[in-house]
């Protein structure tokens, strides 16, 4: 019992990392109706770009996201700018095909990159608190995860409130519901499109980081993670930021259910049963609007 | 003020707008009547910037407005109110309509706009934190005006306004127009409810497969033998007749 609930409880800590990876890609998808696959991949880079900074410069990885976060937002910027941009110029069944083009050369680019770049080892952090843990009745948290989670929660909140409050946030729901009628609104729909784009880049990167904190990175997870989000993103349905960190950790939590009750291996195939499940049983999602 | 001159549009081979010159003078309503699939619309995308034409000019004030994007013909001073209303649906009233000032020449006047817009349409600002998708549809057609107006233009488009209205609504928001345009904004006006759309227009256009076929003085048109015939009914009686 009590193996069990600590199963749960580890569950839920990732979980919150899948939500907040789909939150990214969700965003993406709803705004820019684009399917970036390579977003595994964003959050490999995010997670060496807070291992570089830890080894060459012993910046702590929690100090790291503030520098990541804006460089992934950047990223996002060039990304757009050279690859993405160009897409959204097609009408949207069109978008999804040449997506997935786009999204699947630049994954194989950026995997061969990580590859050079930090050969295919695994790496992780070591810090001082890593292996601090938090006791609660019989259950132990480690910090650095329980941190994660609040961190992940902090961030998805963080970009729902933009939504829901910043001009230009109320410009990329409006552009997401209909972006001919935002263009005669007077909204520059290119630039919401380039806006959402960047967040959810931004996400990326802090998924990254908090993922090479409190587990490791390696070049070949990106797929891995692209398909928990893209999971997310089914389960939870597109709309609402804080729906899909919920679908993150629901997802997170039936892994370890399954990996417990039929044994590790099984931990992946609950993910893509729910995927197939609510395709069928609730196409829009739990969430979805 | 808005002078669209031998406009040609195409959908790949079928060919929607050929050859079609039309003007809207300040302060003017003009009515554009035609049957469906006439090419009503797709003027008005091109106008508003969501079409590009194959051929022919769109000037503004003295300046084209073809390859213009959209964002930026609002910016100039057109609005479009679209077809089906086009909503914000998960948003409120008034989300909705402040969206509608995003455009630079707008936003400095926003609340003072936008009490402008509850004053026409008084409902509205009873409902103004309800989501857009619970109104009726008069209600939402209200909304839809309202937000093309938040942009505070010069000349604003109207794409069948009165689709699926009661009688009773289709009067309520056609009289908005009239006060609309006392205010010193232009109309151009795309009806299906003919009799209604030339009684109260200055001047009117008949558009059939994408060309136009009648030009003049809205009650002018309305005694036009074809057009009494094609969009009256053969029942309708003349009114030198009555």
């Amino acid at each position: 019992m009590r193996a069990l609930a600590q199963q749960l409880v580890l569950g839920l800590l990732i979980g919150g990392l899948y939500g907040l990876a789909a939150a990214g890609l969700s965003l993406i998808f709803g705004v820019l109706k684009v399917l970036n696959v390579a977003h595994g991949e964003l959050i490999v880079l995010g997670g060496y770009g807070a291992f570089w900074l830890f080894t060459l410069y012993g910046l702590d990885p929690f100090v790291a996201l503030v520098l990541v976060v804006p460089a992934s937002l950047l990223l996002g910027i060039g990304l757009y700018a050279t690859l993405f941009g160009f897409v959204v110029r097609a009408d949207e069944e069109t978008r999804i095909k040449n997506s997935l083009l786009i999204g699947f050369g630049l994954a194989l680019a950026l995997q061969a990159l990580a590859v050079r770049l930090w050969t295919a080892d695994e790496r992780s952090i070591p810090t001082p608190y890593g292996g601090a843990a938090l006791s609660i009745s019989d259950l132990s948290l480690p910090v650095i995860r329980l941190l994660s989670l609040g961190i992940a929660f902090g961030l998805i909140l963080g970009v729902q409130l933009l939504l829901e409050h910043w001009r230009w946030g109320k410009a990329i729901r409006a552009t997401a519901e209909d972006w001919q009628a935002a263009l005669l609104a007077g909204i520059d729909v290119r630039r919401a499109y380039l806006l959402a784009f960047a967040i959810g880049t931004a996400l990326a990167g802090a998924t990254g980081v908090l993922v090479t904190i409190g587990y490791s990175v390696s070049p070949s997870i990106g797929l891995e993670w692209t398909l928990k989000a893209l999971i997310v993103v089914v389960l939870a349905g597109l709309g609402s930021m804080i729906g899909t960190f919920v679908g993150g950790l629901l997802l997170g939590v039936a892994e370890a259910a399954s990996a417990a009750a039929f044994g590790g291996p099984y931990r992946e195939v609950v993910g893509l049963v729910l995927f197939v499940v609510v395709l069928i049983v609730r196409p829009r999602g739990l969430f979805g609007r | 003020m808005l002078e669209v001159h031998d406009l040609h549009v195409s959908y790949g081979d079928i060919r929607a707008l050929s050859g079609v010159t039309l003007a809207v003078g300040r302060g003017e309503i003009v009515a554009l009547v035609g049957p469906n699939g006439a090419g009503k619309s797709t003027l008005l995308k091109c106008i508003a910037g969501l079409l590009r034409p194959r051929a022919g000019a769109i000037r503004w004030q003295d300046e084209s407005l073809v390859g213009v994007a959209g964002h930026l013909i609002v910016e100039r001073g057109l609005a479009l109110v679209p077809e089906g209303r086009r909503l914000f649906a998960g948003m409120s009233v008034q989300e909705n309509l402040e969206l509608g000032a995003f455009a630079a020449r707008a936003r400095g006047a926003q609340s003072a706009n936008l009490e402008r817009v509850y004053a026409l349409f008084p409902v509205l600002s009873e409902r103004r934190r309800i989501a857009v998708r619970a109104l009726s549809g008069g209600q939402q057609q209200m909304v839809a005006v309202g937000r093309a107006l938040m942009s505070r233009p010069a000349l604003l488009m109207l794409d069948e306004p009165s689709l699926g209205l009661a009688p009773r609504l289709v009067a309520s928001i056609l009289d908005a127009l009239v006060e609309i345009n006392r205010a010193g904004v232009a109309v151009l006006l795309v009806e299906q409810n003919v009799q209604a759309a030339l009684t109260l227009a200055h001047r009117g256009y008949v558009l059939e497969s994408g060309r136009i076929l009648g030009a003049g003085p809205g009650p002018e048109i309305l005694r036009d033998p074809h057009v009494r015939q094609a969009y009256l009914g053969p029942l309708a009686v003349a009114p030198d007749a009555s």
